[in-house]
């Protein structure tokens, strides 16, 4: 059997599918890892409603527990608390300001929905002179910003 | 399959159905929208509502038996219960926002009316689901102001939307006996507090846009499954994969 604390250090090591900067336990998706009885059951808090990776990150914790010996996987569900883009670990957010995607606005709940108010530091110069192209991106996660510093555009990750 | 559901199943089959047949319309942009990041807002719009649609589903699911795919591929016209609004084509673009907007304006305070149900699967989705929405009204709400308060033809294109659209709102503020019972054991908001809510956004919101609703007949049946003559059309294109190959699996 796969002792729990291996189980562990390996779900934090599975890259988000959509976003492969950051892990699993950088987005603060993974509640919990825990044995019932035989069966390894990792509980995930999905993103968005409707986010295509939730499957593909199941089969992907399936996939690399599997493969490093444990016998038996399961992937729960756990809908409550709602995820928040506030459980994105620091670091987490240092990777994707690495990976070129300005992370979220802290206190997420006071901002869902003001994309126009928003400036984030741009991920690239620094520059907090940025103003927002669209609200949708190359995911549901995250929008569109341009930098008028380096003029360059940029992802933002939604805070939500 | 109405006459024996009870009012729960009903509420979680017209929220349901309402996410499903608008992320459909909205689905139907992907690869059509005007520029390229309007494509994108509705492909991922259409994401998060078909994403609401499987929690709603399997919220009822014990009860109704069938999965959420069974419920959205093969139930007939007449068993879904969404509104005529949802339904209805997107036609052009400033039509498309404007169904969007208005189904907003109704859907953001249901939505938060809902997280605070006594029921807690029901609390629990709409705490989640509020979130996303409030992206979309963001959205929609901006659009239809600018575009609106915009050029004449863009002016004139909004105008006919909201025209279009405005009576099939009574069938998103419509409530029958099984929102009742809900209201009363604190499942759902009071559906005058969700009218009063939407009243509030759109005659604000319109006002700034330069567009005035009609007057005239306003227009219900969806949630009781009577619907325009658009929805038979919309099944045909959404269930025709599954229905030619059911149990069929990538």
């Amino acid at each position: 059997m796969l002792p729990l604390d291996d189980a562990r250090a390996l779900v934090a090591t599975i890259p988000d599918p959509e976003i492969p900067a950051v892990s699993l336990t950088d987005l603060g998706i993974v509640r919990d890892v825990a044995y019932d009885a035989d069966t390894l059951v990792v509980t995930v808090t999905p993103t968005y409603t409707g986010c295509p990776a939730t499957a593909v990150i199941a089969l992907d914790i399936e996939t690399e527990l599997l493969r490093r010996g444990a016998e038996k996987v399961r992937v729960d569900t756990r809908m409550s608390p709602a995820w928040t883009t506030d459980w994105i670990t620091p670091e987490g957010r240092e990777k994707l300001r690495a990976y070129g995607i300005a992370p979220p606005a802290v206190a997420a709940a006071n901002c869902a929905g003001m994309l126009s108010a928003q400036h984030p530091d741009c991920p690239l110069c620094g520059s907090s002179d940025t103003s927002l192209i669209s609200g949708r991106g190359s995911t549901p996660c995250k929008a569109q910003f341009r930098c008028a510093t380096c003029l360059e555009p940029f992802d933002y990750f939604k805070a939500i | 399959m109405n006459d024996v559901m009870t009012p729960f199943a009903t509420f979680c089959l017209r929220m349901g159905d309402n996410a499903l047949i608008l992320g459909q319309r909205t689905g139907e942009w992907c690869g059509h929208a005007p520029v390229l990041e309007e494509d994108i807002a509705f492909a991922n719009m259409g994401l998060d509502l078909i994403g609401q649609t499987q929690h709603w589903y399997g919220l009822a699911a014990d009860e109704l038996g069938q999965s959420p795919d069974e419920l959205a591929f093969f139930r007939g016209e007449r068993e879904f219960l969404n509104t005529l609004l949802v339904e209805q084509p997107n036609i052009d673009f400033a039509h498309a926002l404007m169904r969007q907007y208005l189904f907003d304006a109704w859907h953001l305070p249901m939505l938060e009316g809902l997280a605070g149900s006594t029921h807690q699967g029901i609390a629990d989705l709409a705490a989640k689901a509020v979130k996303e929405v409030r992206y979309h009204i963001d959205r929609s709400r901006d659009l239809i102001i600018r575009l609106g308060d915009g050029s004449e033809e863009s002016h004139a294109k909004m105008q006919d939307a909201l025209t279009w659209l405005w009576p099939f709102t009574a069938d998103l503020l419509a409530r029958d006996a099984a929102d009742d019972a809900l209201v009363a054991e604190g499942v759902i908001p009071d559906g005058d507090a969700i009218k009063a809510a939407f009243e509030r956004e759109t005659t604000k919101a319109l006002a700034q846009a330069t567009l005035t609703p009609p007057d005239g007949p306003r227009r219900t049946g969806g949630r009781t499954g009577n619907h325009s003559e658009h929805m038979g059309y919309l099944l045909a294109v959404m269930q025709s994969v599954p229905r030619a190959h059911p149990g069929a699996r990538w």
